[in-house]
């Protein structure tokens, strides 16, 4: 099997590009392993997507490549050989020359990978091993190369002039500036809406394959590596459990997870519902013995859980480690159809008429008109700037500047939280986009949810905590959470915290903003699921704000499309999706990421 | 039972603190008890002026033919006890003011930080020296003095620590849910402001020492008589190549008590627990440079 693994790992290729082997990345000092036992093969010009939830190690594997990781682990084993060199054994001056220009690294956050106090042109110059030989025709020529205005102002412009996307170009321009072998990136269109990264996607696809560069494409969203690699890799738990080309891995997965993970993914093409994958990846020092994913698995049997699933080819090009991959690929997908509800017959819980915002001079909402209707839910979408946040914190009191009428159940709701009454603040409540800010790392889970209820009704102690307990049941979070602090959990774990803490006082209009934007687009189908489920159960009228089209659909009924501060079309979700009349719409649409490919 | 476990793991972390504040316990706790256990009285003249150390006098004689071993015994319970009060007094006002501009912003702030760069404006000790002057050294005095020094540059650490806790989401849903400002400030954002506290308290302790030292060095503490180990600097330096324990014994408790203190607050600011909000780095400027944080961030902080 070990002779003839690299013609399974890559396609034929005279020369590869990158050839990983038996990767292997532990905490230092001890022998619990990060990775283990990684190996790949990638011919030039060819983007592998590494795919994973958080804490499958994906992003340790990608910097590995680099020869480098982060503090408190180390790589105690395997080679990496990039171009034929192996770069795992490059004393620490060689690995500085190697770095840049054999592999070098697009990071996730543009806005704190550049410099701001240095000029582009300075930080661009800064990528030449000879500073002498980067003039100024050489560095406008890398600007074209990656889109950007190739004029000697730009050269001169600071980080924060730029946009997102502009930033995520110069990004990309440094790490191509020496036509390295390989490229690795990870997650770096996370940061930007829909349209920005499409145009960074395309970019990043042209330029790998006229130049020959390999890249590896680190991310959780299985629909952008979808749209952009030609093959993927799927990542658990520290290893690679299913490897194949784009085609194959999303339309016949074999293995139970990478079928979890695609049923997770909000798609515009399909006319199903998200699916979470209950539970949680293991910790590294707490992995099951057998296969890692047998816990979460609706297909593990006795097999499971013995030893690591061994490798099989299931067609060419195609590997996977499970037992019953011959059997799962070819079970129909469990899809459960999104159900169409319709909201027209319900009374009006919120009707917003010329709602006009301001930040300072400037004029962010200019005039938004729209209903909500009891039981049923409005997505907000729009890209990054269209005042679709400002819509949302208005509505939930902590924008002061604002005009128009809101009306809630009849009741005109006065702008800002300190105006309204008790009883229209608990019937209003807004969950926060940053889970990992909203909670106030100094209390518990159980005094964070407490303090909402005594603010509104005080009840005694022991009747608050069961109410507490309760409230984190309605989540599907254990009693014990209650004890914890907010950096004991996950990104998930929090988020439903901050839902339990909305719900226990009984609101009637819940406003979520982009409430599943930090998270992995697994726990985001956990928590799109809970939020459907609640709206039903509890009759809520709610406001989705998003810039995911595909999720508005798994999750709304009504939605409404934002452009500078208007509403530019509002309607059911199907009509707007399938016959959009505004061009903002049709541009979104065009933009989100679809798979094109279906599940049999 | 938590509480109890929790501070245990706490101390535990800190290694290189826990030293520090094994030293300064030592040194508090010796002041304390320290009376019980002198040998002589610290007014009895036990011997001839700047007598070496002896059978009967340990660490020799003063000037007056007194102890000084008693006398160092004895002297750091007023400087001491001054510091703790006008510290605790200083840090906690100032926090206070701190937290007030940080959150409120707008004309408050104004208002508050332009009367606290007033404040800050006047040369600290002169201006000490001129009250204790007027009014007469009385203990109050002093310890309302060091409080007064201690409270604009406390409240310009806290204000910038505040400013940005207060931007954070958990403040907005406070606000959004309808908590009083009163509630906002004590339970929502002061409990994230421990490690900058713990490290203001460390710093202050140590920098109100000092500056009670220097005011019992230059014969200004309430009772000149009395002992206190900066007047026992003074007033014995005339013997030192008599007895050169007169000066150095006082010196090397004040600076032993400085160093222990600052590695136990250097070391609050590296556990990772009591700085939940704080990246280290902006924790540790903020509180070394004080003065630096106070009029060099004015612009950035707007």
């Amino acid at each position: 099997m070990t002779e003839d693994y690299k013609e399974m790992l890559a396609p034929r290729a005279t020369r590869l590009a990158l050839e990983v082997r038996n990767l292997r990345v532990s905490v230092a000092g001890s022998d619990v392993d990060i990775v283990k036992s990684v190996s790949l093969g990638l011919v030039p010009g060819e983007i592998l997507g590494l795919v994973g939830e958080s804490g499958s190690g994906k992003t340790t594997v990608g910097l590995a490549l680099l020869a480098y990781c982060r503090k408190g682990l180390r790589i105690s084993g395997g080679s990496v050989r990039i171009d034929g060199q192996e770069v795992l054994s490059l004393s620490a001056r060689e690995l500085k020359k190697a770095r840049g220009r054999l592999v070098s690294l697009i990071p996730q956050d543009p806005g704190t990978a550049l410099n701001p106090i240095l000029r582009i042109g300075t930080q661009l110059i800064e990528c030449y091993a000879d500073r002498r030989s980067a003039t100024e025709d050489k560095l406008l020529e890398l600007l074209r190369l990656v889109k950007l205005p190739d004029s000697p102002a730009f050269l001169r412009a600071y980080p924060h002039q730029l946009s997102g996307g502009q930033q995520q170009r110069v990004g990309i321009a440094m790490a191509f500036a020496n036509r390295p072998r390989v490229i690795v990136m990870d997650e770096p269109t996370t940061g930007l809406d829909v349209t920005t990264q499409s145009h960074v996607l395309d970019t990043i696809r042209s330029l790998c394959k006229e130049h020959a560069v390999a890249a590896i494409y680190v991310s959780h969203d299985l629909a952008v590596v979808g749209a952009l690699c030609d093959r993927i890799a799927v990542m658990y738990s520290g290893q690679i459990v299913e490897l194949g080309s784009t085609a194959q891995v999303l339309s016949s997965p074999a293995h139970p997870y990478t079928r979890a993970l695609i049923d997770a993914v909000p798609d515009l093409d399909r006319d199903t519902a998200v699916t979470g994958i209950p539970g949680s990846a293991p910790e590294p020092s707490h992995r099951p013995a057998g296969c890692p994913f047998s816990p979460r698995c609706t297909y593990a049997e006795h097999r499971c859980t013995g030893a690591f699933p061994p490798m099989t080819e299931i067609r060419a090009g195609q590997i996977v480690h499970c037992v019953r991959a011959n059997e799962i690929r070819v079970d129909p997908p469990s899809a459960r159809p999104v159900e169409h509800e319709s909201a027209e017959e319900r009374s009006i819980a919120l009707a917003v008429s010329d709602l006009e915002a301001f930040h300072g001079s400037v004029q962010v909402l200019k005039g938004l008109s729209f209903t909500i209707h009891r039981g049923s839910c409005v997505a907000l979408v729009g890209e990054s700037g269209s005042g679709k946040t400002t819509t949302a914190r208005c509505l939930a009191g902590l924008h002061r500047d604002q005009r128009g009428q809101v009306l809630f159940d009849g009741e005109l709701v006065p702008p800002h939280a300190s105006e309204r009454s008790l009883h229209l603040r608990r019937r209003i409540q807004y969950i926060f986009q940053n889970p990992y800010a909203s909670l106030n790392p100094r209390r518990t889970i159980g005094q964070s949810v407490a303090m909402a209820l005594q603010q509104f009704e005080p009840t005694s102690s022991a009747e608050a905590r069961r109410r507490v307990v309760a409230a984190l049941d309605e989540v599907s979070l254990p009693s014990t959470s209650a004890d914890r602090y907010p950096h004991q959990l996950s990104g998930g774990q929090r988020q439903r915290v901050a839902i339990a803490r909305a719900l226990i006082v009984g609101p009637e209009l819940l406003i979520c903003d982009e409430v599943t934007s930090a998270l992995d687009v697994s726990v985001q189908a956990v928590v799109v699921e809970l939020l459907t489920q609640l709206r039903r159960d509890r009759n809520l009228a709610m406001l989705f704000v998003t810039h995911n089209l595909a999720v508005a659909r798994n999750i709304a009924q009504n939605v409404a499309v934002m452009q500078s501060g208007r509403i530019v079309e509002f309607g059911k979700v199907q009509d707007v999706l399938h016959s959009p009349t505004a061009d903002e719409t049709q541009r979104l649409l065009a933009d989100t990421p679809r798979f094109a490919f279906s599940v049999p | 039972m938590s509480l109890l476990g929790a501070s245990w793991r706490w101390l535990r972390d800190l290694k290189a603190g826990a030293v520090g504040l094994l030293v300064g316990f030592l040194i508090v706790a010796g002041a304390l008890i320290g009376p019980l256990l002198a040998p002589e009285s610290p007014f009895d003249f036990v011997g001839a002026p700047f007598d070496l150390p002896s059978s009967y006098a340990l660490l020799g004689t003063d000037l007056m033919g007194r102890d000084v071993l008693s006398r160092l015994l004895w002297g750091g319970m007023q400087i001491l006890g001054l510091s703790a009060v006008a510290t605790l007094a200083g840090v906690l006002i100032g926090t206070l003011l701190g937290i007030i501009c940080g959150y409120l912003k707008g004309t408050t702030d104004d208002i508050i930080m332009r009367l606290l760069d007033v404040a800050m404006a006047f040369p600290q000790t002169v201006l000490a020296l001129l009250f204790l002057s007027i009014l007469g050294p009385k203990p109050w005095l002093i310890a309302t003095l060091v409080t007064a020094i201690h409270i604009p540059q406390v409240a310009r650490v806290m204000r910038s620590v505040a400013l940005r806790v207060s931007e954070e989401d958990y403040i907005r849903y406070a606000e959004a849910i309808g908590l009083s400002t009163r509630r906002i400030i004590t339970r929502e954002i002061l409990p994230n402001l421990t490690a900058p506290l713990m490290v203001e308290l460390g710093l202050r302790f140590t920098y109100s020492i000092a500056l009670i030292a220097g005011l019992g060095f230059l014969g200004l503490m309430a009772d000149p008589s009395a002992p206190d180990w900066g007047m026992m600097i003074n007033e014995n330096r005339i013997g030192m190549l008599s007895n050169p324990w007169a000066v150095a014994a006082p010196v090397f408790i004040l600076a032993i008590l400085t160093i222990g203190t600052n590695v136990f607050t250097d070391a609050l600011t590296g556990t990772r627990r009591a700085k939940p909000t704080l990246p280290v780095e902006e924790t540790e400027v903020s509180a070394t440079a004080g003065k630096i944080v106070g009029s060099g961030n004015n612009e950035a902080e707007k």
